[in-house]
């Protein structure tokens, strides 16, 4: 089934995922949003990946998706409990309001 | 015995090491004996070794001993080693002799000092520093010795550091040191140079000796003058003795052993040491007799006019050495150690002495507040006055026969100015002498009436080392009566081994008045001897001279000194201020010093060198404050980066093909 489709759609597919999380992750304030974001990012490539290990008929695209869903998954635990503590502290979680890097 | 002879130093080291370690912890009983016993010890070994040098034919009384090899570098090589001859067990004993003596008065007088244990634990270090100059067998070690005892002297006469004049004096010591020791290092500097370049690389005096002829005559004149002008620093000598006078700040007993008996006669004990080459160099020999000669009657006039009866002793001291350097500087290297031996005992009993009075008066130095102290103390009296006459040189006095060599010995070579004017000087010192003595232990008693209430005779364990001095100073110049009064002269023989057969003093160098001493003293033997005594009567007279103008001024009329002062007040007040040359000093050295000092603060470090620190830290301050703009702080801005980053590099893969 997934051969009857061919390859260059999922790498487009996976392309146009990828810039819409980008553009949504640098230009949306809402902390979460810029989260989703990120995760929609990881799974674009995940997709490239599965296509890829497809297209070239081997495991490793499969097992470097594991790794990502893994990472992904841990980053999400991670990172909303990082907004928690954040929200606790300031009240919000607007990244413009977040500059304390600021040199 | 040859083996032994390092544990002449060892044993004030291992004092200097107890007392530096425990002093604090122990009683002051403790101290006292500790350093006492050291440097009696060591006394005791020196004086083994004598006993066993009087037993050995002339030749073989030298014992030599390398430890081990200190610096090693090819051919050369430095041991630490020791070396007893003639000249240095005579030093030892006088170090060791006197110093003890001098220890167990500073027991005493010390007693009430808060710093008692570090008072012993510098003088031991002294004594350890003292031993090794005059018994290292080469001129490194030497020089360690040399350094080491400026050092204590540093040391000691800013022990009571407290007081701003103290500590002043110390610096000044030991600046003025320091530019005497930079000559003498030259001087071993340009020796080692000239000796290695023939091939003999060594600093140890027994080698030096036998390949001292490879040496050029002007290289041997430059060597000796540079060593000279280490001997000026450490022995008072013009220009350098600036710093003896205000060294009379440390306490009496340091003055009295270091910057009398001791420390200060190293520069006569390193000609000695090196006559080999001072007798190579004629040119060099008539500057250090002129200079001596020359500060002796310089040192002696200040010491007219000063009211400190420490500071008149110092200036007495810096006289005296001048007759030291007078006679080595003329060849009678016998003469001079002879005249550092007696003048050990004079002085050093003189010190003492002034130090009782001052524990007498309550800490009194002035003079004109003294007075009549002949009855109320008489144990000092006493010994002060033996010790007046011995440096007066009174006949039959330890001053008097070394002296008078030394007189015999500048006339006999030829050097007629050096000789005029040392035989003045000595009716100098005769008159400031008594006038010291007269001032301060007889007429009126013109102290407070408080002070006078509290003079009291010093305790046994400083009148005691008193009375063994004064006995010395009696006693001590019959080791070396001249033939000429039946003796046999038996000082001069014991050094000849070092020094050669005596009488065979320096030639007359081109500058001196060589027809005048011809015409006076006549060529003959017969001649000589007569003239000898001419020449002794002559001194004697001089010196009595000096005593009845003392009489006549401080007790017979005592109103003369004011009419003198009236009538000279202009030469009165130039000498009463050390003819200014401390202010003069200071205008030339110390002002011009202190400009440059300051131009290499203020514009070599204070402007180039944090210039230069401070400069990197601006410029990186200056990159930093324009870079660090990029560093929003929105965490958006950075992805945005990334994604840039991200999309160049990959662009620019896919461009490239």
């Amino acid at each position: 089934m997934l051969s009857d489709v061919p390859y260059n759609l999922y790498f487009a597919l996976s392309g146009i995922l990828f810039t819409i999380g980008a553009i949504g992750a640098i230009t949306r304030r809402n902390a979460i949003i810029v989260f989703m974001c990120i995760e929609l990012m990881l799974n674009a490539v995940n997709l490239a990946f599965i296509a890829g290990g497809n297209m070239l008929s081997s495991m490793d695209g499969t097992i470097f998706v594991f790794f990502i869903m893994t990472v992904a998954a841990v980053e999400a635990a991670v990172g909303l409990a990082i907004f928690v503590m954040i929200f606790r502290l300031k009240q919000t979680i607007n990244l413009d309001e977040i500059n304390l890097l600021k040199g | 015995m040859a083996d032994y002879i390092w544990l002449i130093p060892v044993f004030p080291a291992v004092g200097f090491i107890i007392n530096g370690l425990l002093g604090k912890k122990t009683s002051r009983t403790f101290v006292a004996w500790v350093a006492c016993l050291s440097i009696f010890l060591s006394f005791l070994v020196s004086a083994a070794i004598f006993y066993e040098f009087l037993h050995l034919p002339p030749a073989s009384r030298i014992f030599e001993k390398d430890i081990f090899d200190w610096i090693t570098s090819g051919e050369f090589s430095v041991p630490i080693g020791f070396r007893i001859d003639a000249l240095s067990v005579i030093m030892c004993l006088v170090v060791t002799g006197v110093g003890f003596l001098i220890h167990v008065y500073s027991a005493g007088y010390m007693h009430d000092d808060a710093g008692f244990a570090r008072y012993f634990t510098y003088l031991n270090l002294f004594v350890f520093m003292m031993l090794l100059l005059v018994t290292g067998n080469n001129l490194l070690l030497m020089f360690v010795g040399w350094e080491g005892v400026g050092l204590c002297s540093y040391l000691l006469i800013g022990f009571w550091y407290e007081k701003d004049s103290a500590s002043n004096a110390g610096k000044k010591a030991f600046i003025v040191n320091r530019i005497g020791d930079f000559g003498f290092l030259l001087g071993i500097f340009l020796l080692f140079v000239s000796l290695g370049s023939h091939g003999v690389w060594t600093l140890k005096f027994s080698e030096i000796q036998p390949h001292a002829h490879l040496l050029s005559a002007s290289v041997v004149t430059l060597i000796t003058l540079l060593f000279f002008v280490g001997a000026t620093g450490k022995s008072a000598q013009i220009p350098l003795y600036v710093w003896l006078p205000d060294a009379m700040e440390g306490p009496t007993p340091v003055s009295s052993l270091i910057h009398a008996a001791t420390m200060v006669t190293a520069g006569v004990y390193m000609i000695a040491r090196l006559n080999f080459l001072y007798s190579m160099a004629p040119d060099t020999m008539f500057v250090v007799a002129l200079i001596g000669a020359l500060t002796a009657m310089f040192a002696a006039s200040i010491g007219f006019a000063q009211y400190d009866i420490k500071r008149v002793l110092a200036y007495s001291t810096i006289s005296q050495l001048g007759f030291m350097f007078v006679a080595v500087g003329v060849g009678a290297y016998a003469a001079g150690i002879f005249h550092l031996m007696t003048h050990a005992f004079f002085k050093g009993l003189l010190f003492l002495g002034a130090g009782s009075v001052m524990h007498a008066m309550s800490g009194e130095l002035d003079m004109r507040n003294m007075g009549g102290l002949r009855k109320k103390i008489p144990i000092t009296y006493v010994t002060f006055f033996i010790a007046c006459l011995a440096i007066a040189g009174i006949p039959g006095f330890s001053g008097f026969f070394s002296k008078d060599e030394i007189l015999w010995k500048a006339f006999s070579s030829g050097n007629m100015v050096v000789w005029l004017i040392a035989a003045i000087t000595a009716g100098m010192t005769a008159f400031y002498m008594f006038r010291l003595l007269l001032s301060t232990f007889h007429g009126q008693c013109r102290a407070s009436e408080e002070v006078k209430h509290h003079i009291h005779e010093s305790p046994k364990i400083m009148t005691v080392p008193l009375m063994i001095l004064a006995f010395l100073s009696l006693v001590g110049g019959y080791v070396g009566v001249p033939h000429i009064l039946g003796g046999e002269n038996r000082f001069e023989k014991f050094l000849e081994p070092v020094f050669g057969p005596a009488g065979h003093t320096a030639s007359a160098s081109a500058w001196n008045l060589d027809f005048i001493s011809k015409a006076w003293a006549g060529e003959g033997a017969a001649h000589n001897a007569s003239s000898e005594l001419n020449l002794m009567i002559l001194s004697v007279v001089i010196a009595f001279i000096g005593i009845y103008i003392a009489y006549l001024f401080y007790i017979k009329k005592p109103d003369l000194p004011k009419q003198f002062v009236e009538k000279f007040s202009g030469f009165y007040h130039t000498v009463h201020h050390k003819y200014f040359v401390d202010e003069i000093y200071f205008t030339l050295f110390v002002r011009s010093l202190l400009g440059i000092g300051r131009f290499l603060l203020r514009v070599v470090d204070e402007r180039i060198i944090d210039g230069m620190v401070n400069g990197t830290g601006h410029l990186m301050r200056g990159i930093g404050s324009i870079i660090r703009r990029i560093e929003t702080g929105y965490v958006q801005g950075y992805a945005f980066g990334m994604i840039l980053g991200a999309i160049i590099v990959v662009g620019y893969l896919i461009w490239i093909g």
